[in-house]
């Protein structure tokens, strides 16, 4: 594997006339929205992530690929500090995660949560204000018209006052991601945001994130469907409880990294098969 | 509606009522984060532990028993913790064993004491006294005004107002985090918001009714108010903030209702003897819950079809 090189080799470009290896890292985590060093997350005994390193860009959209169990959902919480890490150390945009806790946006998978909770459509979005509102703020005036754009970016708005029990599964993702949009944040992370969702729900939200991305934010995203991860995204991560390769699309995402993340049962002419199968376990 | 009532109903009904609403609200929580049976489980393990308060102190008051009670309830949390995690069972499992046990446990040290002198017994921990709890000192609703009668309010009902006011006020303060974390942990938490915190903050405050309201009025209504008046107001409304004022009055009516029912109602259909006003409360806010399945206007999960 060659993309821890090849990171190095990004950095030390980057890095103000060269330096050696450590102070290239540094440099890198200075900058990067989003990096990770030795995270290792575990519940009970087995680790569910081991020692990861990972650095996601800006102005890119990166995808977090893996079999079922390999830790993606487990790598995001913990860079949110939802779930506590055992070891290893987390910065978003070169500072400690609670420093820059208002940089970031997260959507949630959606199964993760209740929808047939008494609430609307709005109130959900409002959730991504309370950083502005607080315990007691009212969403009136500018956070309401914030939240009611973030509704029109997402073709809800005429859902606003909308049971969210009402909604079909594509139409609850939009919610999640307008609630994400409402934090307007830099960094982005989603938890599979194409699970069961449509296919105009699907392309909807493509279009969402790389309008994200065009506005030079990063967004990171754990995501299934192996067919589409050239055509959404720029970068990917591949990770097996460790990390596998990590790279844009062209350098790290192969037959050698798919075989070496799904257990090396896989070429890369069976990309399809694995797709229509399901992922591997 | 005299000097009368002052005197025989109105504190026993006032009770009752802070008891119900001290129940109510934290049960609307627990409800939504599928943890009802949590209410229950508290009000069955602050048996031993007001047994025990009561064995070491050798008297019926009101402070050792309370810190007996939560003391059995931080045991139960551990105990359930550990049988979880040690036994690999899943959590309703897990308190159910604990709670059913550390409550025969309770009834069994209860009976072996001796008790008959108190009025500490396995009815009075599952009925309460609410009865019992009036206001002899009145004449009237004069009383009212009048410090020195007001003095000989039944402590019962001056506790319970102030652990009412304490969960109402909590809940209003908090209630941002609590909405944010009930219906979306994973979120709350990337906003920084505590939310285990919050989560075990819920419990405590539950456990704080329950502990409060099992003096006064034992814990068959505790057991009812944390579910029921919660249940059917889910059933009127399809948000957060309205169902919540809906079981505050579901939980008002049950206590009043339930009062009156259980003093009057056996005279009106021609019987002697009054029943058990916590038991008649409970019977109420269980049929307020039937009638809400039967007719509450969002009865049907509306997501059902939909997703």
């Amino acid at each position: 594997m060659t993309n821890g090189d090849t990171s190095n080799v990004l950095a030390a470009r980057i890095a103000p006339g060269g330096g050696t290896v450590q102070e290239d890292n540094a440099a890198e985590l200075a900058r990067a929205p989003l990096a990770v060093r030795g995270l290792t997350v575990s519940y009970g005994e087995k680790p569910a992530v081991f020692s990861v390193d990972a650095t996601f860009a800006d102005k890119a959209m990166t995808a977090i690929v893996g079999p079922n169990g390999a830790g993606k959902s487990t790598l995001l919480k913990a860079c949110l500090g939802i779930v506590p890490r055992v070891a290893g150390e987390v910065r978003v945009f070169g500072q400690p995660l609670e420093a820059a806790r208002h940089r970031i946006a997260y959507v949630p998978q959606r199964a993760s949560v209740d929808w047939d909770f008494p609430t609307t459509v709005l109130d959900v979005v409002r959730m991504g204000l309370y950083r502005e509102a607080g315990l007691f703020g009212r969403f009136t005036g500018r956070l309401d018209t914030r939240a009611r754009k973030c509704l029109e970016r997402v073709g809800m708005a005429d859902f606003a006052t909308r049971q969210i029990g009402q909604l079909s599964g594509g139409q609850q993702q939009r919610v999640f991601l307008a609630r994400a949009l409402a934090q307007e944040a830099d960094l982005y992370l989603l938890d599979e945001p194409f699970a069961g969702v449509d296919a105009a729900t699907e392309r909807a939200i493509v279009d969402v994130l790389k309008l994200l991305k065009a506005e030079g934010k990063a967004v990171v995203a754990v995501h299934h469907d192996l067919a589409t991860v050239a055509d959404y995204f720029d970068r990917v991560f591949l990770i097996n409880v460790r990390r596998i390769a990590e790279g844009t699309v062209a350098e790290a995402f192969n037959a050698e990294t798919l075989a070496a993340a799904y257990g090396g049962r896989l070429a890369a002419t069976h990309v399809d098969e694995l797709v229509l199968a399901g992922p591997l376990t | 509606m005299g000097a009368d009532f002052v005197q025989f109903s109105l504190t026993p009904i006032l009770i009752g009522v802070f008891a119900a609403i001290a129940c109510a609200l934290p049960g609307n929580f627990l409800i939504l984060r599928r943890q009802a049976l949590i209410g229950d489980a508290i009000s069955h393990v602050v048996l031993p532990g007001i047994v025990v308060a009561f064995l070491v102190t050798g008297a019926v008051s009101a402070m050792p028993m309370l810190l007996g009670a939560a003391g059995a309830a931080v045991l139960a949390v551990v105990l359930i913790e550990l049988v979880k995690r040690i036994g690999g069972v899943e959590p309703g499992a897990a308190m159910g064993v604990v709670f059913t046990t550390l409550f025969a446990a309770g009834v069994l040290i209860l009976e072996q004491s001796d008790t008959s002198s108190v009025h500490l017994d396995v009815e009075h921990a599952l009925m309460g006294n609410l009865e019992s709890l009036i206001w002899l000192r009145a004449e009237g609703w004069h009383s009212l005004l009048d410090v020195e009668a007001l003095a000989s309010l039944p402590p019962e009902l001056p506790r319970m107002a102030l652990t009412c006011l304490l969960i109402t006020a909590l809940m209003l303060v908090f209630w941002r985090w609590l909405k944010i974390a009930t219906f979306d942990e994973g979120f709350a938490a990337s906003l920084g918001i505590p939310a285990a915190a919050v989560g075990f903050a819920l419990v405590i405050a539950a456990a704080l009714s329950a502990v409060a309201a099992f003096d006064a009025v034992g814990s068959i209504i505790v057991i009812a108010m944390f579910v029921c008046p919660p249940a059917a107001a889910r059933l009127m409304t399809q948000s957060l903030e309205r169902q919540v004022i809906w079981s505050v009055a579901f939980a008002t009516l049950s206590a009043v209702l339930g009062y009156v029912l259980a003093g009057y109602g056996p005279l009106w259909l021609g019987g002697a003897d009054a029943v058990s006003a916590a038991g008649m409360i409970a019977v109420v806010s269980g049929v307020i819950l039937g009638l809400a399945c039967l007719f509450g206007p969002h009865r049907a999960r509306v997501g059902a079809g939909a997703a």
